[in-house]
């Protein structure tokens, strides 16, 4: 059932919420884009969300869809005729994608993550060596995926491309701020020809945040204290 | 043309339960090998699931997938022509697997912790899992399965929590039946159910694992 009004609860920084606004661009989905204000939660996330008051919540006629990928499945299943394949078609390629997108959010988002909180030289060398880890692993994995192809996915972006490729913007401003460079050409060559792609599909460019307004947007959250 | 499927597995595992029960609902002969994870993992293991080094690992047709959680979708997807576990419609099917990703992210650390922990943190994660669990029982609701009439996917990545709940209590001093009676009513159902009833250690042998566990990590 394709009819019924689409919402997305969700913020313009965050990488989980760009996951199903790049599949709803690839299935020409339109939809009411419902930004949450950084600092608060509003009712209809509370409601549409209440066992973790999290972002992104797609709301389809009214019926909430929680969890990232969980929604990227839903976009590809729901809108099925339109526009290409989110997730591959055989079940054991099925099954990488969905292996290497927990991977993704479980270990590599993680060593990310990390690098930035890491205080004084030994902690960053330490993060930075496992960053490198996780992307050699990646590196493995896109090769393995693509099968010679220019995406996880194939010929076009789609579920493990959208769930690496969100966080490329935060991985640069990583950089940035941390001045050292984290997906390096000579150690991942094809995972960083990759990114290029990436960032330039149609689907991604008008929802991939620049990175100068992202960086002064992670200098605001960071400022902050920790609860 | 015949399959070969292997399973490599560690008895007490509620991730390995739910593969095993997977398999015997579709009917699938598979080859079950027990992984001594205490002491040694075997080159298998380390070969088919070098990132994570963690059973439950479906081999099949030499091919490995790893995490039970896709395990069951690719079993379902492999073996479509008999007992669907998944809902066919997209919306009842995502929601599905945002239960299950709630039970992985939740319960299992948290019953880990009644068992693990003492004092304020214990009675802390006994208060926790009742939540959760009358989360999931509202889920639930009036229906005799997760799935509704029939045994589905989320029956399956719950059930192999119940041969873990008297552990839990007994460790936990705590009661789930006073606050969860609909979902241990489910929890019964759904050991009438053959490939449950196999694929489910007994609570007893669970207890014991636990006094095992504490003793190596020395957790009193």
């Amino acid at each position: 059932m394709t009819t019924g009004e689409v919402k997305l609860i969700g913020a313009w920084a965050s990488p989980f919420v760009m996951r199903p606004r790049i599949a709803l661009n690839l299935k020409s989905v339109p939809y009411e884009f419902l930004q949450e204000t950084f600092g608060s939660k509003s009712e209809l996330l509370l409601k549409s969300n209440p066992a973790h008051k999290k972002i992104p919540v797609l709301l389809h006629a009214d019926k909430p869809v929680c969890e990232s990928n969980i929604i990227v499945e839903y976009i590809d299943e729901t809108w099925s005729s339109s526009g290409p394949s989110v997730l591959p078609s055989h079940p054991y390629d099925r099954a990488m994608a969905r292996f290497w997108a927990a991977y993704i959010d479980e270990k590599w988002f993680v060593s990310l993550r990390s690098f930035p909180k890491a205080q004084g030289e030994e902690e960053t060398k330490a993060a930075l060596a496992q960053l490198e880890e996780a992307n050699a692993i990646l590196e493995k994995a896109f090769i393995d995926c693509s099968k010679g192809k220019p995406f996880f996915n194939g010929d076009n972006i789609g579920y493990l491309d959208i769930a690496l490729g969100c966080f490329l913007g935060w991985l640069r401003v990583t950089e940035l701020t941390g001045g050292h460079k984290l997906l390096d050409e000579a150690k991942t060559p094809s995972l960083s020809k990759w990114a290029e792609r990436f960032c330039n599909d149609p689907a991604v460019k008008p929802v991939m945040p620049e990175t100068a307004k992202l960086a002064e947007f992670a200098k605001k959250i960071f400022a902050k204290p920790h609860a | 043309m015949t399959d070969e499927v292997i399973l490599l597995n560690f008895w007490p595992s509620m991730f390995g339960m739910r593969t095993m029960i997977a398999l015997q609902e579709k009917g699938v002969k598979y080859e079950y090998r027990e992984e001594d994870l205490i002491n040694n993992k075997s080159p298998l293991l380390l070969e088919m699931n070098p990132i994570h080094k963690k059973i439950p690992v479906l081999i099949h047709n030499g091919k490995p997938v790893c995490e039970s959680i896709i395990q069951i979708q690719y079993i379902d997807e492999i073996w479509s022509n008999k007992n669907p576990f998944l809902p066919s419609d997209p919306y009842q099917r995502a929601q599905a697997l945002f239960w299950a990703d709630f039970i992985d992210k939740k319960l299992y650390v948290c019953g880990r912790k009644t068992w693990s922990t003492k004092g304020e943190e214990q009675e802390a994660a006994t208060k926790e899992i009742l939540e959760i669990l009358k989360t999931l029982q509202s889920e639930l609701g009036d229906k005799p399965y997760f799935g509704g009439d029939e045994f589905g996917f989320l029956d399956i990545a719950l059930i192999g929590y119940y041969s873990w709940f008297p552990a839990y209590q007994k460790f936990g001093n705590f009661s789930i039946e006073p606050e969860c009676s609909k979902l241990m009513a489910w929890g019964k159902r759904c050991m009438q159910r053959e490939s449950v009833a196999k694929s489910l250690p007994d609570s007893e042998k669970v207890g014991g694992f636990i006094l095992q566990l504490k003793k190596i990590y020395g957790i009193e």
